[in-house]
């Protein structure tokens, strides 16, 4: 299925679940609510049709200083174009962040008989930062959820070993949050500099 | 050998003995390649045939700690890897010597982040810093020469020679 025709069988099988869509740059993706993540996504991997049995990954976005800050001015001047040039009209533009959530969990699916893969975007809120863990459908889910844990503090309920992963277990709070200091280090031995 | 220090109490025979120890012991480096990242690309092109780093007598890498007495730090040094750093450290004989190898090690290079130490030389003593991202193996080489000269100029005894006398980087 291409990614068109892909995002609609999403939405003719859930049609309460996916609360928005979009296939920016051709990669077809659906935005979910945090209660059905997991019978979305049990059917995707299970059902004839789909077959999504590769988890590819599973990240996070942190959007509490998304448009708040000026882009660093290297980009202005390098010449890359960030935007796709006016020249070519994007069909289908970025539509910007799902909602006004804080966290946004991304997994990207991909089926190895189909060929075809999908975005899922489930919004979290950053008072009550928890999902359903999808380590029992996809073995691989294990340590990137248990990434996603450390590096952003969303928890994933259901899932057997939620601990740090890439970060020692002394370390205090969640180093790709935006409120963490990119540069606050927390040293085991040695001094803080 | 022009950097025996005839003046010193130490007297003729042990600086000459020294000399000898040292001059033996900076032909006979056994490494332990601490290699955590892209450097140790670097670090085996040099060790390999085309630059051969075994003309200066540092051709076998010993993969036990016990067994090197230099330490190649070569590569980023996590705040995760530093304990591990400084044990492998630790359990090193004496006399032993440490190389910081690359930016990386030396100052914690473009890492100005939440999981880079900021230079080896906050946990562990360095006694020679190779920059570079990575060195050249030319640089390597004359880090592993300035190196040796450090080792040779190295007196047991605790009496060193006069500093006019010691090699540049051992003054």
């Amino acid at each position: 299925m291409n990614a068109a025709d892909l995002i609609q069988a999403v939405k003719d099988r859930f049609p309460q679940a996916v609360q928005a869509s979009h296939s920016y740059r051709g990669d077809a993706t659906v935005v979910l609510g945090r209660d059905s993540l997991l019978e979305v996504a049990r059917t995707l991997k299970e059902d004839p049709a789909f077959q999504m049995n590769f988890l590819m990954d599973v990240t996070a976005v942190d959007f509490s200083s998304f448009g708040k800050k000026q882009s660093p001015a290297f980009f202005t001047s390098s010449g890359v174009s960030v935007s796709p040039s006016p020249q070519i009209p994007d069909q289908s533009p970025w539509p910007g962040p799902p909602g006004s959530s804080r966290f946004v969990v991304v997994y990207h699916l991909f089926s190895l008989p189909f060929k075809h893969r999908l975005r899922l975007e489930v919004p979290v809120e950053e008072d009550d930062a928890e999902i359903d863990s999808l380590s029992a459908l996809w073995g691989a889910a294990d340590w990137l959820e248990r990434e996603v844990w450390d590096m952003f503090g969303i928890r994933f309920r259901g899932h057997q070993n939620l601990k740090r992963i890439l970060m020692y277990d002394e370390f205090v709070g969640h180093p790709l949050r935006k409120d963490y200091a990119v540069n606050k280090r927390q040293p085991l031995i040695g001094p803080v500099n | 050998m022009s950097g025996t220090d005839l003046s010193s109490e130490a007297g003729f025979f042990t600086s000459r003995l020294e000399e000898a120890i040292g001059w033996a012991r900076k032909y006979s480096i056994f490494q332990y390649p601490f290699v955590t990242a892209c450097c140790g690309m670097e670090y085996m092109a040099t060790a390999c045939s085309h630059y051969d780093i075994d003309r200066f007598g540092a051709g076998l890498p010993r993969f036990s700690p016990r067994q090197a007495d230099v330490l190649f730090v070569v590569g980023t040094i996590s705040h995760k890897m530093a304990p591990v750093l400084k044990r492998i450290y630790d359990q090193m004989a004496d006399p032993k010597w440490v190389v910081s190898f690359g930016v990386c090690t030396c100052t914690g290079g473009f890492y100005d982040n939440y999981a880079t130490v900021m230079g080896i030389d906050t946990i562990i003593p360095v006694d020679v810093y190779i920059p570079g991202c990575p060195p050249r193996p030319e640089y390597v080489l004359d880090g592993l020469l300035k190196l040796q000269a450090k080792i040779a100029a190295q007196h047991e005894t605790g009496r060193r020679p006069a500093p006019e006398l010691r090699p540049e980087i051992a003054r």
